[in-house]
């Protein structure tokens, strides 16, 4: 096993003892340069995953392993101090009265100096583009921009690993995009470990990879392009593959794919060429 | 009244008292409030008086605005000057009104009365007039740091606090958005008998603790997920510094008490 990915050993999980399993003998693994998207509807078990990261939540069978320590309780902050989680609420993660005071609560748990805070506050605000609001007031924020500052706040503890559990699920159209443009960015910029969960195929575009989840089991471990061209599938586990998916899919009897395209100007691209082919 | 009532809520002024450390502050204004008590002669209650308006001069807030943000207090004193009045017997008789005695003692007492219930009122109020809360919290962490040997949860505090006050505004668009869901229902918050108003607060409080109870497990979810661990091992950010000014104001502030006990033997 290399020591810089994330392992899940036949993982099983379940809230209480006599409720069913939440998940099921899981297994997969993450390399550490990897950005993978978890994929599923309510209840598949996916944020029951991103929980079991960093030791929120603990297996009743199997093994976790995040970058080469095994979460168990002993280790629960050894993993931490690694690992930076993003949730669902942009309200209820928010813990500062400031922006600046909310960035600094990650590094003030870990006891940095408060130099190296106020210079590591004022790189992680840049790189999501907040720095303009260091002294604002959470209720003074969108969804979009409060979801920015967590993601600054999990910036600003260097991690090596970022999880994002359906961080833009409680978003407009508008803040959902701010937030999926940062991701992207941050990508770009760091080669961070990423971990998405989302149930939204929109979002998965430019992940390496998507375990999709059903029912606590995995359900297929695959590429995004070759998710989107099983749509009848997943339709059968309740997800919906994006516009662009569903023309594709449609026409594919009449026009020739070399590839099943991702994004509008791919599929646009194929369109025109194709075209001006016959 | 929410609005016009100013004990709790901050003015931003660029003043020296707004600069001044918070814990400073805090010394100086627990100090005063002892020290009220030791007035004992009109002098000494035109001094402290003086002091008082001074140091809210040198707020920069308008004098108006304080005035008019006491208004619901001065009844209070009204009311205990006239109770002290004419409850109190000591002293000669000075006249009748509709046939009750007015002693001198009591018209001294309810001068000396009314005159520390307002000096406090007004001094206490310039605290959170001139400081934010948070800086609030922050001083009393420090100035309470000391329990901290008895097993006192100092830090867990003022935590306490800092969040309460940041879910202050988050709670309240809460309420709204509630009382406004119920009232498109067809609950009546406005009008009807006491009774019923009182009734038809139980569906605005209901699904506001349920969501401030959710609230508060995912927060709980969040702060450990970014390490929080307790007291322990932490490093702060904001930063409280005693300054020069600082020493200044308690040196002035130490001078009126001087002339505090010079005026009390006169």
């Amino acid at each position: 096993m290399q020591e810089n990915q994330i392992v899940f050993k036949n993982v099983s999980f379940r809230y209480q003892e006599d409720q069913p399993w939440v998940l099921k003998n899981v297994s997969f693994s993450i390399q550490s340069d990897e950005w993978v998207a978890i994929l599923g509807h309510n209840g598949s078990g996916k944020s029951t995953i991103a929980k079991l990261m960093n030791g929120l939540l603990f297996p009743d069978q199997g093994e976790i392993f995040v970058h080469g320590i095994e979460v168990t309780p002993e280790t629960i902050w050894d993993v931490r101090a690694k690992v930076g989680m993003v949730f669902q609420n942009p309200d209820n993660q928010f813990v500062g009265t400031t922006v600046r005071d909310d960035v600094a609560f990650g590094l003030e748990n870990r006891g940095v100096d408060r130099l190296v805070m106020i210079k590591r506050i004022k790189e992680s605000l840049e790189a999501v583009s907040m720095e303009d609001y260091l002294l604002h007031e959470p209720h003074r924020l969108s969804g979009g921009q409060k979801q920015r500052v967590a993601i600054a706040g999990v910036l600003a503890i260097q991690p090596d690993l970022i999880i994002l559990d359906e961080a833009t699920a409680m978003l407009d159209p508008r803040g959902r995009k701010e937030i999926i443009s940062t991701v992207n960015n941050l990508r770009v910029e760091t080669r961070v470990n990423l971990v998405t969960i989302t149930h939204d195929l929109n979002e998965i575009v430019d992940a390496d990879r998507v375990i999709v989840m059903n029912e606590g089991e995995v359900w297929i471990e695959t590429s995004p392009r070759e998710l989107f061209a099983k749509e009848t599938e997943l339709r059968t586990i309740g997800l919906d593959v994006p516009f662009v998916a569903k023309v594709t899919n449609r026409l594919k009897d009449t026009v020739e794919f070399s590839e099943q395209p991702l994004r509008q100007k791919e599929l646009i691209d194929t369109l025109w060429t194709f075209h001006s082919q016959t | 009244m929410a609005s016009s009532l100013i004990i709790g809520q901050y003015v931003p002024e660029e003043s020296v008292v707004h600069k001044l450390d918070p814990r400073t502050k805090i010394v100086m204004i627990f100090a005063f409030v002892i020290f009220v008590f030791f007035a004992n002669n009109g002098w000494s209650y035109l001094w402290l008086t003086a002091f008082s308006i001074g140091a809210a001069l040198s707020t920069k807030i308008k004098l108006r605005y304080i005035a008019r943000g006491l208004k619901p207090v001065w009844f209070l004193i009204v009311f205990t000057f006239l109770l002290h009045l004419f409850v109190t017997r000591e002293g000669d008789v000075l006249f009748d009104i509709i046939g009750f005695p007015i002693y001198t003692g009591a018209l001294i007492q309810g001068v000396q009365i009314s005159m520390r219930f307002f000096l406090l009122i007004l001094v206490t109020s310039m605290l959170t007039l001139t400081t934010t809360p948070i800086e609030i919290t922050d001083a009393i962490e420090t100035l309470l740091h000391p329990l901290k040997k008895v097993k006192f949860p100092v830090h867990e505090l003022a935590l306490m606090m800092s969040i309460s006050l940041r879910f202050i505004p988050t709670l309240m668009q809460e309420t709204e958005k509630i009382s406004k869901a119920q009232a498109s229902r067809g609950v009546d918050f406005r009008t009807g008998p006491l009774k019923e108003r009182i009734q038809a607060v139980v569906p605005l409080l209901v699904p506001l603790f349920v969501s401030a109870f959710k609230r508060a497990e995912e927060l709980a979810m969040a702060m450990e997920a970014r390490g929080y661990k307790g007291g322990e091992g932490r490093s702060k950010l904001r930063e409280l510094e005693v300054r020069a000014r600082d020493y200044l104001a308690v040196v002035v502030f130490i001078l009126m008490i001087v002339g505090l006990f010079l005026l009390r033997d006169m």
